[in-house]
């Protein structure tokens, strides 16, 4: 398994968390749940973390499919810089974001899911691998070299002269066709 | 306009009766949970009952559903004994995989109503317990507490929380567990995933075992309780609900009511598929033990590796493809490739394109990075499971047949092709098949070196036997580098082509398939076209589309496609 970017499965995995701490959250206050306080933070660390993990990270080898309209969250999430570039912050941040979530029935599910993907972003980060964004390449403008500017100064190579023009001989050998036709070179 | 029904029609129903059943059940057992046996428990929990039962009992119907599109030896055993009846149910066993997928979404729809209607049950449970002394809730919860009864309320005491009680009953544990197992094999199974680490998915996806050993476990508690037939006799809840402070006391006619938990179900639905499922991991096996000796190894360009092999008692047909296994580089992957070699060979044979780890490991470990030879007894030891059945062994039931592979997609057509060959020149049998067109779609060059020289051969005895008319193929050149285009330009009226050294004259750029697919049906009108294609989903759109679009009346275009 020497070619695998955990941090890709970490990914979906806590994307995936996120919609589920959300959810339990949303069922926690709904339905007035006692304790719903944590169900209210459930809601919004759930919605924190589908952002953040929404944008998908560039693979190191290989193409990256970016997910549907991800370019502004990743404009966003690529602002701060090494916080969010770095997997062992992800990491701390996702296992210290769960904790809430095991005080109530809810979000509990959220909560493991949640703590699953910190232990697979630590694994990423152990492996070294870092979040760099997917964006657009910059278009280099095509500049003009140098030496388009002036008008050459030697004439274009040729073959020598008795060269240039078909041989009778060997009309049939050449690869195209003669508007004018062939005479023997006196 | 076009003719869905020969190519989709019974897909349509398949999925239709799935739906209807999947609706049934939930309606059917809603309703089960609103009779009087669970009266009681409703007066606690309201419709979020039934509204934990119903995805239920969708939930054992697709868990039992959901073994059965992936046992292929199974699938190809059956898909041989339909295809004597009928060559489109035949088919419909090709989207196997699709299937899955959809019975694995609906289980995960299901899962998130399960479990968000017992979250309400336990919040409920939890506050019938710490309720005041005179409520009908609280009256229910405490019956249970006194010698022969039989209580309705799994949460016996007030202090505890519903996380608590989850964790320690055997229903909320193994729900957790078969819960977690199930959002990693979804979220290891995603398109990304899968063809980008496919170890991953694969050894991820195993989990089904933890899953269906607690769905099984899932009901042992009979945690869910409803009025026991005993019971309803002495304490009829229509009448009786109103007097629930006089229960069982000297002179009322409402005995306290007893309960009793539902038997675990879910055992009766998923123990045939899950026997089923360990016969075919157990012919794997078998059919893995079998020897299995590499005959000869070419390495052509465009990093491709042709492993050449026999096996005792291995009989194939044109376009199967095996699964492979090398313990030496994996003990657990198993790979599928399609065999390239023709049933009448005598040996079989894979192309196998270096994508991958375990690809990349297999060419070491058959010399390909060294230079010299090497020995027949240093060759790695390969297992092989199969071969299985796919679309291309209809090909010989069309009179007409349109063929297209896209890049290495052309493997299955190679057999075909193969085949093709030693039926006309060796044997001289009366074939159905009159004609083929074959479209090879290509973006590199060297690619060309093998097929080419399988055209060149068959090229030249059609044209000793004067067949030329039966086999009409189109190249096309999809990408080219600058440095490559001049010379093909220069070489334009060349008589062999530049890059195939074929007569016939390579295309540059992608195929207009409207254009084809009319020159095809203008030829064949009033006979059954077969498309076979072997590529990527985008063509397969393309080419569905035009062939619903050009079954006009007389000439019908059924389309196959191949996938893994």
């Amino acid at each position: 398994m020497g070619k695998i970017e955990w941090a890709m499965w970490a990914n979906e995995q806590a994307l995936a968390s996120g919609l589920i701490l959300l959810t339990g959250g949303i069922v926690g206050v709904a339905g007035q749940f006692r304790d719903w306080q944590f169900a209210a933070y459930g809601v919004a660390a759930g919605v924190f973390v589908c952002l953040l993990e929404y944008p998908r990270g560039r693979r190191a080898k290989g193409t990256s499919v970016e997910r549907t309209g991800q370019y502004c969250l990743t404009v966003c999430v690529k602002a701060f810089g090494p916080v969010t570039r770095n997997y062992y912050v992800r990491a701390l941040l996702h296992a210290a974001l769960c904790v809430p979530g095991a005080f109530m029935l809810p979000t509990v599910l959220g909560c493991v899911c949640l703590a699953i993907a910190s232990l697979i972003y630590l694994l990423a980060a152990i492996r070294g691998e870092q979040w760099l964004p997917i964006l657009p390449k910059p278009e280099t403008a095509e500049r003009p070299s140098e030496s388009i500017r002036e008008p050459p100064k030697n004439p274009p190579p040729r073959p020598p002269a008795d060269q240039r023009r078909k041989r009778l001989e060997d009309v049939e050998g050449s690869s195209y066709v003669n508007p004018i036709p062939v005479t023997v070179n006196e | 306009m076009g003719n869905w029904v020969a190519n989709d029609g019974l897909s349509f129903i398949v999925i239709l009766v799935w739906l209807g059943l999947n609706a049934f059940l939930f309606v059917h057992f809603y309703m089960v949970f609103l009779s009087d046996k669970w009266f009681y428990t409703r007066a606690i929990l309201g419709h979020a009952l039934s509204w934990a039962r119903a995805p239920a009992a969708c939930l054992n119907f697709n868990c039992m559903l959901i073994l059965l599109p992936v046992c292929r030896n199974l699938l190809s055993f059956l898909r041989g004994s339909i295809q004597r009846c009928s060559r489109s149910a035949a088919r419909q066993l090709d989207r196997n995989l699709t299937f899955h997928k959809l019975v694995a979404y609906m289980i995960a729809l299901h899962t998130a109503i399960h479990i968000i209607a017992h979250l309400f049950n336990f919040e409920r449970f939890m506050d019938a317990q710490r309720d005041s002394n005179n409520t009908l809730q609280y009256v229910l919860s405490q019956i249970g507490n006194k010698e022969n009864q039989m209580f309705l309320n799994p949460i016996r005491t007030k202090d505890t929380n519903p996380t608590y009680v989850m964790f320690t009953t055997i229903a909320g544990l193994t729900g957790v567990v078969i819960t977690l197992a199930l959002i990693l094999m979804i979220t290891s199974s995603t398109e990304v995933i899968r063809r980008s680490y496919f170890e991953v998915f694969w050894f991820t996806h195993h989990l089904f075992v933890i899953f269906f050993i607690g769905l099984v476990i899932h009901g042992i508690g009979r945690i869910v309780r409803g009025q026991t037939s005993a019971s309803l006799k002495e304490n009829n809840p229509q009448t009786c609900e109103k007097y629930y402070l006089e229960w069982g006391k000297n002179g009322t006619f409402c005995a306290v009511p007893n309960f009793e938990g539902n038997p675990p179900g879910t055992w009766m639905w998923v123990v045939g598929p899950m026997f089923l499922y360990l016969c075919e991991r157990l012919v794997r096996f078998i059919r893995s033990q079998q020897k299995v000796v590499i005959t000869k190894v070419v390495m052509h360009p465009s990093k491709t590796l042709e492993l050449q092999m026999r096996m005792k008692g291995f009989k194939m047909e044109v376009g199967q493809y095996v699964f492979m296994q090398c313990p030496s580089i994996s003990q657990l992957e198993w790979h599928p490739f399609t065999l390239t070699s023709a049933p009448e060979e005598d040996h079989f044979s894979v192309h196998i394109r270096i994508v991958g780890d375990w690809t990349d490991a297999l060419y070491k470990a058959c010399g390909g990075d060294k230079n010299e030879v090497k020995e027949a007894w240093t060759l790695p030891k390969v297992a092989v499971d199969g071969p299985f059945g796919t679309a291309s062994e209809d090909v010989f039931r069309y009179e007409v047949v349109m063929l297209v592979g896209a890049g290495i997609g052309v493997t299955p057509f190679a057999s075909i092709l193969k085949s093709v060959w030693y039926k006309y020149v060796h044997q001289n049998a009366n074939v159905f098949t009159k004609k083929i067109y074959f479209y090879w779609l290509c973006p590199e060059t060297q690619a060309f070196e093998w097929f080419a020289d399988l055209l060149q051969s068959l090229e030249g005895q059609m044209m000793e036997k004067g067949l030329t008319d039966f086999l009409s193929y189109n190249i096309y050149l999809t990408r080219w580098k600058e440095t490559e285009a001049a010379h093909f330009t220069v070489h334009h009226e060349a008589e062999n082509d530049p890059i195939t050294g074929l007569k016939q004259k390579t295309l540059y750029g992608k195929p207009n398939w409207s254009t084809e697919f009319n020159n095809i049906a203008a030829k064949h009108n009033g006979s059954k076209v077969g498309v076979f294609l072997c590529g990527p989903p985008a063509l397969a759109k393309s080419l569905g589309k035009q062939c619903r679009t050009h079954s006009v009346s007389g000439v019908k275009f059924i389309f196959n496609k191949e996938n893994f």
